[in-house]
Order: structure tokens, then sequence, then C-alpha cells
């Protein structure tokens, strides 16, 4: 076992899955060749370089470089899922998915349901989000809420990479579509990864840290910040549980009840707009659920209702980080 | 001069222990220590164990303070002869803080994991100690894997080669078990003193393990055989423990289960259980974990005995188990063979060589001098 980068760890986990299973293909735009390469070449793997690597292995037939043609391409994974192929396609931003909305609404998050279960759709959609890397507002949103809210997508918002690694493996094994959400800003954070494939769960939270008075739900990057909370307020003697949800869709409900219940407080963070965002679920959930567990009102760390700033010094004042964490938890134990 | 003067530093308790917390000192400046002496409480992110030295002389400092986390290999105290001054013991500690570098995160220094192949299938084992003489072997149990030694393979390796094998299904090894049968393993273990050339082996196993180690005896490298509440010995076991270790797909979950294999529920820490769940989570574990089940229990009994396989053994054999084992209980040490060394640890559950390091290494060590 080694150290390895969030990025390594999505790129090891898709290689190993299309090692062992031949209808496990890639595609999307760059994902080998990409722009300025000379004929066939491995240049780019995706502009973060995910994908770097697969197509000298599993060559043109199982990588496939696309024209930006978001619709045609992510319909084409719609189509080959339900008749047989296990696709990933990227998309390269998750800012751009609105040109697709139809073939992944309402088609391939519609199939298993319209055909009365007969037809599954074992597709992934690879995409990146968030802020934090000067990209603008038209690069760095937080988009899973929007495709939470569909019925019949699976959504994945990995915090680190071994919990990347575990649920890309279960997302390619999966039989529903799902779109996994990579931060743009994790790829070279490390940490250990086993080397063998392994799977993670979907709709079953981690709790990352665990304590008495106050619960943090964090989602994708935040956790991370949540715990750098969590551990600067243990100093202070306020303990707090960190739950992870790992998936938006499903959600494991029953973890995020049971922890409010033990603490009587909750903080949510979420770095999607605030607005119908997992923030505001989650805490309706609670309110409906849990209501009298409660001991202070619920706290929602998230960006303004905004898009994000590209000035550099107002995107840092748009983000959630882990003193506004750490603020949010001292206001529930006010 | 700097020879009088021995160093005692932060353990290295299993691969991924970079530091350690010194929560107590069980022993005051002055104290004279001998092999085995414990002599702190220390905490990891895993267990918390006690520290026992393996060097003899007074303690004429601690150099760590209570409540201080330190690298592994830090100075915590030091061990001189009277005719040594407090100056040049001063003049020690500020060479040695001055010359430390603590091991990068992972350990570099720290032994590696090796691979070897048998029958097709990859074999992960750890080596410690002097790569000559005598090998000692450590076997684990079900759903365990090298770092189950943490607290024994350190120790017993100061003075010879010790060597902790992941089983097929474990740790780092293949995760393909054949027919997951007790004499399967025991084969793979024989296989690897075969192909390993080793003259004289000491087996030391635990539950499975100690199936494992009986089975793998009759080899003829083995020289001595230290089993802890093996299987094998009667039809009781904990089947619960089984399928609830199987079953557990989260902490909270696992948690009761784990705290069924020691006498004191508080040594099941978070990172043991999230190691547990990480293994669990690996392609083939499950399948793994079930194969070995069916083979060798059926309908909440062992189907396997080996008190056979004990009684045809002539070299010198140790059995121990914890009086508070709550797996397989520790009745099953009754009866065994006249001329095998059966020992009862108090206050210890299913894992003794954990809650009772020191006795065991000692018991261990014991068997070692006997063949």
């Amino acid at each position: 076992m080694a150290k390895k980068s969030y990025r390594q760890a999505i790129n090891e986990a898709i290689a190993q899955e299309m090692r062992r299973d031949e209808n496990v293909l890639v595609w999307g735009e760059d994902n080998a060749g990409g722009a300025g390469a000379d004929g066939e070449d491995d240049a780019w793997g995706g502009v973060f370089g995910v994908t770097k690597g697969l197509y000298p292995e599993f060559g043109p037939e199982r990588v496939l470089d696309t024209p930006i043609s978001e619709s045609a391409f992510i319909g084409a994974a719609a189509g080959a899922a339900a008749t047989g192929l296990r696709p990933i396609a990227e998309l390269m931003f998750v800012d751009f998915m609105g040109v697709c909305f139809d073939q992944i609404f309402n088609q391939a998050a519609k199939f298993r349901y319209m055909f009365g279960g007969k037809a599954v759709t074992p597709m992934v959609i690879r995409t990146m989000y968030g802020g934090g890397f000067r990209a603008a507002s038209q690069h760095s949103q937080c988009l899973y809420p929007v495709f939470t809210h569909i019925p019949g997508l699976k959504v994945v918002v990995p915090s680190s990479p071994y919990e990347a690694k575990g649920l890309m493996i279960q997302s390619i094994r999966d039989d529903d579509p799902v779109v996994f959400f990579e931060h743009k800003v994790m790829y070279d954070e490390e940490e250990e990864v086993p080397d063998d494939a392994y799977t993670i769960p979907f709709g079953e939270a981690n709790l990352t840290r665990e304590g008495d008075d106050v619960t943090i739900v964090a989602f994708g990057r935040m956790v991370g910040f949540a715990n750098q909370a969590a551990d600067t307020l243990e100093k202070d003697g306020i303990s707090c549980n960190v739950v992870d949800p790992r998936t938006t869709s499903p959600l494991d409900t029953d973890t995020i009840i049971e922890c409010v219940e033990e603490t009587g407080r909750l903080v949510i963070v979420d770095e999607s707009y605030p607005r119908c965002s997992m923030a505001s679920d989650v805490s309706g959930i609670v309110a409906q659920e849990a209501f009298k567990a409660l001991k202070a009102p619920i706290q929602m760390v998230t960006p303004p209702h905004t898009p994000v700033p590209f000035a550099p010094e107002l995107e840092d004042a748009y983000l959630p980080d882990a003193a506004k964490i750490a603020a949010a938890v001292r206001t529930t134990m006010a | 001069m700097q020879d009088k003067i021995i160093p005692i530093v932060m353990p290295k308790w299993g691969l991924a222990m970079t530091e350690g917390a010194l929560t107590t000192w069980s022993i005051e400046e002055g104290v004279e220590v001998a092999p085995g002496a414990e002599i702190a409480e220390i905490e990891t992110t895993k267990i918390t164990n006690v520290f026992e030295v393996s060097v003899s002389g007074p303690v004429r400092r601690l150099v760590a303070s209570e409540g201080e986390t330190l690298p592994v290999g830090a100075l915590l105290a030091v061990v001189a002869d009277p005719t040594v001054s407090d100056a040049e013991i001063d003049a020690y500690i500020a060479e040695f803080q001055a010359n430390f570098v603590p091991e990068e995160d992972g350990g570099d220094d720290g032994p590696e994991p090796e691979t070897i192949e048998i029958s097709g299938r990859s074999i992960s084992y750890l080596a410690m100690g002097p790569g000559e003489g005598d090998v000692v072997l450590l076997i684990h149990g079900f759903g365990a894997d090298v770092n189950g030694w943490m607290f024994n393979q350190p120790a017993l390796a100061e003075k010879r080669q010790v060597i902790a094998l992941d089983l097929p299904g474990h740790g780092r090894s293949a995760k393909n078990v054949g027919s997951g049968e007790v004499a399967f393993f025991g084969e793979i273990v024989a296989d690897f003193i075969g192909q390993k050339g080793f003259e004289r082996v000491h087996l030391v196993g635990h539950s499975l393990g100690g199936g494992v180690a009986l089975q793998a005896a009759s080899h003829p490298s083995v020289v001595s055989l230290t089993i802890i509440a093996p299987v094998g010995f009667g039809r009781e076991i904990n089947t619960g423990f089984l399928e609830g270790f199987l079953a557990a797909k989260r902490r909270k979950a696992l948690q009761p289960v784990l705290e069924q294999l020691v006498a004191d529920p508080g040594l099941i820490s978070r990172d043991m259980l999230e190691d547990v769940l990480k293994f669990k989570r690996m392609d083939g574990v499950e399948t793994a974990l079930r194969t070995i089940i069916s083979a060798s229990f059926d309908d909440g009994s062992q189907t396997i005995d080996l008190r056979g396989a004990l009684a045809s053994l002539s070299i010198p054999v140790t059995v121990i188990w914890g009086k508070a084992d709550q797996i397989i209980p520790a009745g099953h040490s009754e009866g065994l063979p006249a001329g095998v060394a059966v020992e009862i640890i108090p206050d210890a559950g299913h894992i003794p060589q954990m809650e009772a390091s020191a006795k065991i290494n000692d018991l261990i060590t014991a068997t070692l001098g006997k063949a």
C-alpha cells in the first residue's frame, strides 16, 4: 500500500475495472490525445490527466476521444449502457452539463422505470466540480444537488483518495446511471490507498470524526474542512461528529438522524448554492424527522446565492472553510 | 563510554505506527530494569499497550514526559551504569536529540512486507530481526493479518529472525483460499518453510492460525510450536462472532462484534474497526472468509478435530488460552496430551497476544528455549 493522489486513485480504479471487464469503456473530450497531440498519442489523459495511461493500455477501441458535443457522447453512453456496455463518459466540467440534460434526466435516469425494471443503464458520468481553482463562474459550480433531485440517478461525491477509488469501482459495477463528482482542487491530495480493488457501498455515510456535542454533515471537499474544524474545536472542549454521506443519492438519512439525535445540534457544510441545496435538503429532513432532538437552530455553511466570483479575494471569501465551520458550530453551542 | 549508556526509544507497533503518546510511566528514575520489565503505557491510534524493555540496568533518566506524543524512535529514557556521570548522560541526551531524525510518514526505515509465490498465489510476509539462525513464524487468525502481531514481532525479533505471514484471503496476500480448509493453509505454511529453505522453525499460531500451525508442525524443520486459542480442540465456537464479522458493514455494527475478542472492550479502537472494514471491502475477501467458515464450521460448531495431530507431535508444544475467551472457550485446553504445556492467561480474551503481550512473549520465548 502506498500513498496515492485523488487523481491516481480514480485512474487506478478505472484501469483495474477495465482489466477485469472488457465491457468497461472510457470516452470524453481529450481523454487520450487531445488538442495538440500528434496523431495517436496519450498526450493529455483528460484536462487534469486522470485518464492518462489508459489509451496505451486499452487502445482506441476502448478509450475514445470525442468531439466537443456533450449531448451526443452522453447520449451515446446512455444508449451503450442500455445495450450491455459499461461506459464511463467524462463531461469535463459539470457546468457544461446543461446541454445534455435530456439525455441524462429524461433518458438514462428513466430507462429502468419506463421499461418496467427490465432495462439497466450501467453508465458513469465523471465530471469536475468546485471552486477554489480561479476558474470563474462557468467552471466552478457544485451542481450535485441538481442531479440529486432526479429519481433514477445515483450521485457520488468522494471526499478523499481512498474514498474515490472504492466509490469509483462501485460506480462502474452499479447497474444504474451514476454521476461521479471529482473536485478539481483535490486531484493532488494524497493518502494511503490499497493497490487491490475494493468497493465502498452507496448510501452508507462515513463518520470521519466522532463526538458528542455537534453533528457536522459535509460533502466532498468540505469533509476535509469539517475535520479541520472538528480538530480545532476539540482543543476547546467541543467534540463533533463529522458525517461524510459519500453519496447524495442515495442519502444515508439514518446515520444523519442518529447523529443529530445523539448531539442535538447540526451544522451542514455544502459548497453548492444555498437554495435547493444538500444543505437545505438535509436541513428539511432533520427538521421533519428529528425536530424534537434539536437543542439549537440548524446552521448551514454555504456560499452566498451568487455566481462563483473570479476575483481571488472574492472567491476565497465566497467559499466555506474550516474557520466558518467552527464559527457555525460555536453558534449552535451558544 | 557511550556503550555504557543505552537509549530506550519509542517502539514501532505495526507498520502504520509513526508516533505514540506516552500516557503513564510505570517506573521512576533510578529503578533497575531487566528485559521484559513494563516501564510505561503507550497509546497509538490503534491501541494502548504496556511497553516492556529489552535491556537491563538502572534507568538513570526519564526523558519523555507523561502525555507527550513522540515519533517512533524518539528517546524515552536512558539506562546507564552507575559509573556514568550525570554530565555524561546529559551530553548523551543532547547528542541523541541533536541527531534524531523522525522517520518519514509511512516509515522508510521500517521493514517492508515482501512477497513470495506459493502454489500460484502471491503470499505477503513481514520479516524482522537478524537474517540467520532459527526462524519464528507467526500465523494470524481468521480475518486478521501481520499487524495482529504488532506487540510480539518486534520484541521477539530483537534476538532472532521473526516472520509474520499473511495467510491467503488476508492482509496483502492473494484472496484465493482454495478449499478454505485448515489443511490447505497448513500446506501453504509448509511450502513457505520449504521454499525458504529454513532448517529450524518455531511456529506460533493464533486461533485459526493455531490450527494451521499445528497442521504445518509435522514439517521436519519445525522444532517447536506455540498455539494460542486454537481451533480444532473442541466443538464449541462463537459462530455469532464469525457471522457478525462478515455481516458488519459499518463501525457501529462491527464494534460489538470485535469487542467479543477482548476482556477489556476499551482496547477496540476506531482505527482497528476502520482497518477491518477496509479489509472487508477488498475484492474477494467476503468469498474467502465464507469459504473458510464453511470448511471448518457447521451449524454453530467446529467440524475439525486436531487433537490427533497434536498427539502425534514429538516437539515442545505450548498451548495458551485467555481465561475470558468468548470465541473459543478456554476449556478446550483441557485433556491435552501429557507433555503439552498449557498456560491460561487471566484477564485476557481471545487475543492475549495483544491484551497480555509481555506474558505471551515470555511464553513464546520459553517454548523456543525448549527446542
